[in-house]
């Protein structure tokens, strides 16, 4: 169900024709402690055909499929300026709308952990406060009169700021965009609006138990004190300052901007005044390199207890890898098998033949420039959470157990491939594409390389990346439920002692918990 | 197959829509007036009753397509809500030509598996003389039955020709009102879509039906008992309501959902998924004069039969406030809500701008009172219609508590604010921010296949014409400050308000929520 903090963001839409982010990370600058962690409607697939009569008459292969209307992706226009800063022009006139957005290096896995939550606060308050011409209540009065909108916001490895408008109010937008850019004025009273906001996040993050589940596995997986994963408290969002976030602002301002726009414009007319607004920055200070350890989860078997539920989340959690791997082209193959769609081994077996969840699915994840996850999750009763859990993992083992077929893989590659024109079927996906290809690093053509490296993947391929990547006694299983309703126990799956994981959450005056580094603050 | 109703925050797009493209005929003479829409749109009714919509968007090799069918739980009979769900789920699996592999003996079994139920189901039901013994053979008998029809099936081979051939975004709601199954596909497959989509809605085959139905049970759990929000969602209709199906879970009561059979699934299907029922939208990269011809083709193979008769129960009138309150071991939410008249009211345009000026952003009454002013609350707001649009509904506020504030803080402060509605005028700008959001908003969404196909589908079937998204625009135009007073004094009233929120209780000792009451 959606939540109420998804309602407000659906009535509040930011730039829907472009909109970029950096990564799938959630948007910090909207209330969103509801976050839904598991796809709905998740698929993976299973197969049993080998011992099925062949079926006769198949008239769908029948139908023709002429060939595809020709296409390019139209590619918007880069532009890099002397100072290092990068531009983006990218035409669309269907609509009467301009939209843009500014990408500044610099997140939370930067953030002072004894300030743990600094950049959601930050986020938020760099919008609302607004300028020293204009504060943030004129500011969401002036827009909201024209259906415009300017937004900031904070995500793990980066920070943005977005606006969209009707084409005739856009040099306007442009401009209060430009100067609440460069020339906020933090307000303390705004700070405390988002401390507020962020301390009901925090005392409500333990109501859902698909949110526990997310936020704990992960958890499991980076270490509780990782800066992908360590966790706002009370005491650490109280310890932010105004100063904070004019600190922040100053330092990460000077990093690599990269400015998109999307829409309705003049090329010409738009570049120039991107120029103007950007040409005159002194020469960008490139981030440092970051050297984080990943280490992986501690295997086993991991519970939370929820009594009021009635259904476990399972979590099957390891460490995933990074987009520069040559190996992901063969890991998206196997994932597709693993838990793509509903002909995946996942979905087949788990919700299909034993009907034992709605919601299944899972594989490994990629990241830009860190290793990312590997998860399988399952929802399923809490009495059948021992053969629902042992089932994902008998999935998850039979990667390396069960050798796949071609007819597998010829189905994942054509799960993939055929659907691969939706990645960039719109302008704005196109644009939003390259912004973050520049932001980390990657070639303008890694869609083409990757599509091209896909559809060379062979069988064997599959194979030997299961082999090398798939290893279920590296993986901690967590479960989320209701413990006494939970028969048999959680001791049947033998992996070892199950560890309570105590989710309660610290309240200021009492020490906090397993922070980590942030214990270094006084 | 997810559930709509159990996103009680989606907005309705049927007021929103049309509202957008209003404003584009005056101020964007553009792709988007409805001129151009014209010239772009083929509609066909076939001698079935069925609706073909076709509107051409070349902006790239792909097209979505949205088939709109005009049932759903509010439908379903007495003693089986959730029946309509049940059924959706079933239209994704297979046909007697696909998903088998000899439907011939398939039929027999499925037969078998279906008298092997009624026998199970009838000792399960006996409240006198049920005998465990009987009924755990009954039960074995069932499953062996199941397990003899399995042996002819090819799981879940319908999605996989699907998602084989580029299904993008494949998926099915249902909600009180309708059902709706969609998905996004590359050009050159349109016409091997209209085959597994007319094949799937005129050829369905209760196959899998028992384990389908341990699945949408898990659905259940995931959105409703294990949710505190699902859990509170659900006794605030069942409250507010006391005659009108709205008032009954959508998902379906767990004793009645996990009694559902195929039979009466099947029986559902005969009677809503005719062609008088069912609309049938295509955006994107298609020519009607290519496609119409194709899509006529396969979709006249779907039944004819009579457009189900309409419902007869009209929600009485509410003469008493009534209270819900719910002990949660989670944190506290407030919600109230106000009978309101159907979309077809006049005054359906008056209801989204008081959402709109009451709750849309950082500008809007009830933030700046709640949370930025008095600072009680993380989030507050209003919507309508909820939890259906088709007939009466509520219109809902709810606010969201900082820590060490309360439910009756939420209520009296909202109360507060809706009491200033009805004794003053709300101001120029605002009713003209309402009006101006709200096209722009709505332009937006235009450049979106499958949101265009959703909603011409949609307007097709609610108002007999898909042009009503542009023709009704005028409406919004002419709300007035005295028409949102009007109503705000007519609606928000003592007598007409339901309440219901959660109240912060030391976890209690576990009872099962499983089976509810039994």
């Amino acid at each position: 169900m959606k939540s109420l903090a998804m309602k407000q963001m659906e009535k509040n839409p930011r730039s829907q024709k472009c909109d970029p982010s950096t990564s799938s990370g959630q948007a910090l600058g909207h209330p969103n402690y509801f976050a839904i962690f598991l796809v709905m409607t998740v698929c993976a697939a299973g197969f049993t055909s080998t011992s099925l009569p062949a079926q006769q008459n198949k008239p769908w292969e029948k139908i023709p499929i002429p060939r595809l209307h020709e296409f390019k992706p139209h590619q918007p226009t880069r532009i890099e300026l002397k100072n290092g800063i990068v531009l983006f022009l990218q035409e669309d006139h269907e609509l009467p709308f301009v939209t843009g957005s500014v990408l500044i290096p610099g997140g939370s896995r930067e953030e002072d952990p004894a300030k743990a939550g600094f950049i959601s606060l930050y986020g938020q308050a760099w919008r609302t406060s607004g300028t020293a011409k204009l504060d943030g209540d004129a500011l969401d009065d002036l827009l909201e009169a024209k259906a415009a909108h300017i937004e900031t916001s904070g995500d793990e490895d980066s920070t943005s700021m977005e606006w969209d408008s009707l084409t005739g109010d856009a040099d306007q937008v442009f401009s209060l965009a430009l100067e609440l850019l460069l020339h906020p004025k933090f307000r303390a009273e705004k700070l405390e609006l988002a401390q507020q906001h962020d301390a009901t996040v925090i005392v409500r993050r333990n109501d859902d138990e698909e949110e526990i589940a997310g936020r704990e596995s992960a958890k499991l997986v980076y270490g509780v004190s990782s800066p992908y994963t360590r966790q706002p408290e009370l005491a650490t969002i109280g310890a932010v300052t105004v100063d904070d976030l004019e600190a922040w602002h100053d330092r990460t301002i000077g990093g690599k901007l990269i400015v998109g726009v999307c829409g309705d414009f003049d090329p010409v007319a738009m570049e120039a005044k991107l120029r103007a607004a950007f040409e005159g920055l002194p020469p960008v200070k490139a981030a440092p390199a970051r050297h984080d350890l990943f280490a992986g989860p501690k295997p086993g078997a991991y519970f939370i207890d929820k009594e009021d539920v009635n259904q476990s989340n399972v979590e099957i959690v390891g460490l995933g890898t990074d987009r520069h791997n040559p190996d992901v082209p063969a890991l998206a193959v196997m994932n597709e098998i693993l838990g793509g769609g509903f002909a995946s081994r996942l979905f087949q077996k788990v919700r299909t033949e034993l009907g034992l969840a709605y919601a299944v699915g899972g594989g490994m994840s990629f990241a830009y420039d860190h290793p990312a996850e590997f998860r399988v999750g399952v929802l399923t009763k809490s009495a059948s959470t021992v053969d629902a859990t042992r089932a994902a993992l008998a999935e998850i083992n039979g990667l390396t157990t069960r050798p796949f077929t071609q007819v597998e893989v010829d189905r994942a590659k054509d799960n993939i491939l055929n659907s691969f024109l939706f990645r960039y079927d719109t302008r704005e996906k196109v644009l939003n594409e390259r912004e973050l290809l520049e932001f980390y690093g990657y070639p303008a053509d890694y869609l083409e390389s990757y599509k091209a490296a896909l559809e060379k993947v062979t069988l064997a391929d599959v194979t030997a990346v299961a082999k090398k990547y798939i290893h279920s006694e590296k993986l901690a299983v967590l479960v989320v439920g209701n413990g006494p309703e939970i028969k048999p126990s959680l001791e049947e799956l033998k992996l070892g002692p199950v560890q309570p994981i105590d989710i309660t959450i610290p309240r200021p005056g009492t020490p906090p918990g397993e922070q980590g580094p942030a214990e270094k603050r006084p | 197959m997810q559930r709509k109703i159990s996103s009680p925050f989606r907005k309705g797009a049927l007021t929103l829509l049309a509202v957008a493209i209003a404003f584009a005929i005056a101020q964007a003479a553009r792709a988007q007036d409805l001129k151009s829409f014209e010239q772009r749109t083929t509609t066909k009714v076939l001698p079935n009753g069925l609706t073909l919509i076709i509107c051409e968007r070349p902006e790239a090799p792909v097209f979505s397509y949205s088939t709109f069918v005009d049932a759903g739980d509010v439908n379903d009979p007495s003693g089986e809500s959730g029946l309509a769900h049940m059924f959706e789920h079933l239209a994704f699996k297979g046909t007697s030509e696909i998903g088998t592999t000899d439907y011939a003996a398939e039929k027999i079994a499925l037969a078998k598996v279906e008298a092997a139920n009624d026998a199970y189901e009838a000792e399960f039901l006996k409240t006198v003389g049920r005998d465990p013994q009987k009924l755990a053979e009954l039960k074995q008998k069932f499953k062996d039955a199941q397990d003899e029809a399995h042996r002819f099936v090819i799981p879940n081979q319908f999605t996989d020709v699907a998602e084989r051939n580029g299904a993008e975004g494949l998926n099915a709601e249902t909600g009180l009102d309708d059902t709706m199954f969609f998905w996004s596909m590359p050009e050159n497959r349109l016409e091997l879509w209209a085959w597994l989509e007319s094949s799937r809605l005129a050829d369905t085959v209760p196959r899998e039906f028992y384990k389908e139905r341990d699945v949408v049970i898990e659905e259940r759990r995931m959105r409703t008992d294990s949710n505190p929000e699902g859990r509170l969602f659900e006794q605030f209709v069942a409250t507010a309501y006391v005659a009108h199906n709205y008032g009954r879970s959508g998902i379906g009561w767990p004793s009645e959902v996990s009694q559902i059979n195929a039979t009466e699934a099947m029986e559902f299907h005969k009677k809503y998924y005719v062609g008088s029922n069912i609309v049938v939208a295509v955006v994107g990269d298609v020519k009607a004069s290519e496609a119409m011809p194709v899509l006529e083709k396969y979709f006249s193979r779907v039944p004819a039969g009579p457009k189900p008769e309409e419902m007869t129960t009209v929600e009485p009138k509410q003469f008493a406030e009534k209270t819900v309150a719910i002990g949660e071991a989670t944190q506290p939410i407030y919600l109230e809500g106000y009978h309101r008249p159907s979309y077809r009211d006049p005054d359906d345009a008056v209801y989204d701008a008081i959402s709109d000026i009451m709750s849309n952003g950082r500008v809007s009454r009830l933030y700046r009172s709640l949370v930025r002013d008095q600072q009680i609350a993380a989030e507050s707001g209003g919507f309508s219609p909820y939890p259906g649009d088709k007939y009466p509904s509520l219109f809902v506020f709810f606010g969201v508590p900082l820590p060490g504030h309360t439910p009756a803080e939420m209520r009296d402060a909202i109360h507060k604010e809706i009491e200033k509605l009805k004794t003053a005028d709300v101001s120029d700008a605002e009713l003209q921010m309402y009006k101006t959001r709200t096209r722009a908003d709505l332009l937006r969404g235009l450049a979106d296949n499958q949101g265009l196909a959703n909603d011409l589908a949609e307007y097709q079937t609610r108002y007999g014409d898909w042009r009503e998204l542009f023709l009704q625009l005028e409406r919004v135009d002419k709300v007035t400050k005295a028409d949102i007073r009007r109503v705000a004094n007519q609606v928000f009233v003592t007598s007409n308000r339901t309440e219901a929120w959660i109240e912060t209780e030391a976890p209690a000792t576990t009872a099962g929520k499983d089976g509810g009451a039994q």
